[in-house]
């Protein structure tokens, strides 16, 4: 890969004592869909508004496609497409008429913004209700508004902020969907900041986690596991649907008898054991032995619960 | 070289601004409220003038046309003082929420996400205001004018027509002022009824609550029976210039001596000043000078409420 479309170093926020962000190195390469993963008040929304050059960094250097947002914010935002989260429409307006506004303003004329406007809406599939006025809009398709307003003006990077935020299953699926498609289409590089860990790992090449103003970790998926659970053993969940307790007792102890198990707890039914043996054969003869009934097995794999609730178990604190 | 000033993308906000006002629903109940007592006041006075028309030689009507906007027959005030009263009504409605609605609409993130300066997006504000603003009292001037026109057959002077221009530029100072002031409190409040409350808060006090103030203090002041003639003008001296803090009263000092030619001081005059003087009317340039200090500040309070706004809101952070 060649040089980083967004290209974040050291950045800083602090609003008084409070730090936004602390230090944040991020690079995104082009036609890439980023990930920015991270619970409310991580500060995601500060960095990107920081990258729209629409707030101060305290500390650090930003650069976006060669511009630099803190000295020329006019210029970034010709080639950001941004979408806030919650965004406000002027609701006694028509989407083709919010459409229009925010294409002349991005230097079309009135011709070209109308038809223009008429080919985007058409594209996320609201020609339909294209003069009715925003107010009467459903929040999906206000998103699909937004989306099409971020695109009147051939962005190079899109910035979706929380996007899926107040959709339903059916819209999120849609939306979704329609940013893979552009980004496959016309080699868009996407942001996409969000807490929703399913609808990132569904869609994202890559991911990035942020905690309190630090990017913790960075990668995809399987490298994120990898790194976070390289040291720990397999694990394995089995679930029973016996009341014996004197059987399970019984197995339990076999089970910490066992040399190859570390650990074991049982819950609700269910034993979680570690144990270092590349396979469940000798914990299977355990519960074969106690007569304990089995009704699931499952070898645990890390996915992007298991990642996210690590990180963001520490960062309550 | 760089653009620093974007004159295209100006025009669209300015654009958006005026067909936002003309179909704001507030703004046209207020509209119609100026509109009716204007028109009312200025139909009533043309009507009791129409009645007696000066004869086209006649000393009196070279200015007739100043006349039907100064005029009264007491049943409803001049138009200049309607507007005095009623024209920071219309100023504060256009502002209060100006800015503030955007923040709560997150229409405000969106518009700034844009290739646009930050300062354009309240520049908009005010200069499609200011453009609403000229055009209602343009029209309503103008109108009358026409009426006038028609309805007795004088044709107004070069001289008239001046003095209504300026008579215009001060009362759209005038209006531009709570428009302004309104939109500071728009930018420093996030809610729009507490800069709603406040704006007319400010306007009651200095329509009612100020003349009042006024008047305990002159009472208070008063100086005696037997007091000299410069105490007494002292004192009248003092309590014109208090009485000239309110910005109506600067307006309304500032119509009277462009509508009356004949007024030639606003202060007391002493009998050295009035001797030899002849009684006729001062040139435009002249009664301009007698007033440029009332239309000084008039502009410099609209300038000094604009400067605030612009300063806060540049240096506010953009999140909602």
């Amino acid at each position: 890969m060649d040089t980083p479309i967004i290209d974040l170093k050291g950045l800083h926020k602090s609003y008084g004592k409070h730090k936004a962000v602390d230090g944040l190195d991020l690079q995104i390469y082009k036609g890439e869909i980023f990930g920015l993963l991270g619970p409310n008040g991580a500060g995601k929304s500060t960095t990107i508004l920081m990258m729209m050059g629409l707030s101060e960094a305290s500390a650090g250097h930003i650069n976006i496609a060669g511009i630099n947002p803190q000295r020329n914010p006019i210029e970034v935002k010709r080639v950001i497409g941004y979408l806030p989260d919650n965004i406000g429409f002027y609701e006694q307006r028509s989407g083709r008429e919010n459409l229009e506004l925010i294409g002349r303003l991005n230097g079309l004329s009135t011709e070209e913004a109308r038809e223009k406007a008429y080919a985007l809406l058409q594209k996320v599939g609201l020609d339909k209700v294209a003069d009715k006025k925003v107010g009467t809009y459903s929040r999906g398709m206000k998103q699909r508004l937004g989306l099409a307003e971020t695109l009147i003006k051939d962005p190079q990077i899109l910035i979706l902020d929380e996007p899926t935020l107040g959709l339903d299953p059916t819209g999120v699926k849609e939306f979704l969907h329609l940013i893979q498609e552009l980004n496959r289409s016309q080699q868009l590089t996407v942001l996409l900041a969000s807490h929703h860990l399913h609808q990132v790992e569904e869609v994202c090449h890559r991911v990035g986690l942020f905690v309190a103003g630090r990017l913790v970790a960075e990668g995809d998926i399987q490298q994120l596991a990898d790194q976070l659970f390289a040291n720990s053993h397999p694990t394995v969940l089995v679930s029973t649907d016996s009341t014996d307790k004197e059987k399970i007792k019984k197995a339990e102890d076999m089970l910490i008898a066992q040399e190859s198990v570390v650990s074991v707890d049982f819950r609700d039914n269910n034993f979680t054991i570690q144990h270092t043996n590349h396979d469940t054969l000798p914990i299977m003869d355990i519960f074969l032995r106690t007569q304990v009934p089995v009704t699931s097995l499952q070898q645990r794999t890390y996915g992007l619960d298991d990642i996210y609730s690590f990180y963001f178990k520490d960062s309550s604190i | 070289m760089k653009k620093y000033f974007d004159l295209k993308s100006m025009r669209v906000l300015v654009d958006k601004e005026i067909s936002d006002y003309i179909r704001s629903k507030k703004f046209i109940i207020l509209l119609l409220i100026v509109l009716c007592t204007s028109v009312a006041s200025l139909y009533s006075s043309l009507s009791t003038l129409r009645n007696n028309v000066p004869s086209p030689d006649d000393a009196q009507a070279s200015f007739f046309f100043l006349r039907v906007f100064t005029h009264s027959d007491g049943t409803l005030p001049p138009f200049h003082v309607f507007v005095s009263f009623l024209g920071p009504l219309l100023g504060i409605a256009m502002g209060f929420d100006a800015i503030n609605s955007e923040y709560n609409g997150r229409s405000l993130t969106r518009i700034l996400a844009q290739p646009i300066a930050r300062d354009s997006v309240l520049n908009a504000k005010f200069l499609g205001a200011l453009t609403i603003l000229f055009s209602i009292f343009t029209m309503l001037i103008g109108l009358t004018l026409g009426l006038a026109i028609f309805w007795t057959g004088l044709t107004p002077s070069l001289q008239e027509c001046l003095r209504l221009f300026l008579f215009l530029i001060v009362t759209v100072a005038y209006v531009g002022f709570w428009l302004n002031l309104s939109l500071l409190f728009s930018v420093t409040w996030r809610h729009p009824a507490t800069s709603a409350l406040v704006s007319i808060a400010i306007w009651l006090f200095f329509m009612v609550f100020y003349p009042m103030i006024i008047s305990v203090i002159a009472k208070s002041m008063a100086p005696g029976m037997y007091a000299s003639n410069q105490e007494i003008q002292a004192f009248q001296k003092f309590i014109l210039s208090i009485m000239r803090l309110a910005p109506n009263q600067l307006y309304e000092d500032g119509t009277i001596v462009l509508l009356m030619p004949n007024v030639r001081s606003l202060s007391p005059l002493s009998m050295e000043q009035i001797q030899g003087a002849i009684p006729s009317a001062l040139p435009v340039w002249e009664s301009v000078k007698v007033v440029w200090t009332q239309v000084t500040a008039l502009v410099a309070l609209t300038v000094a409420c604009f400067a605030c706004s612009y300063f806060i809101f540049m240096r506010r952070e953009i999140r909602a």
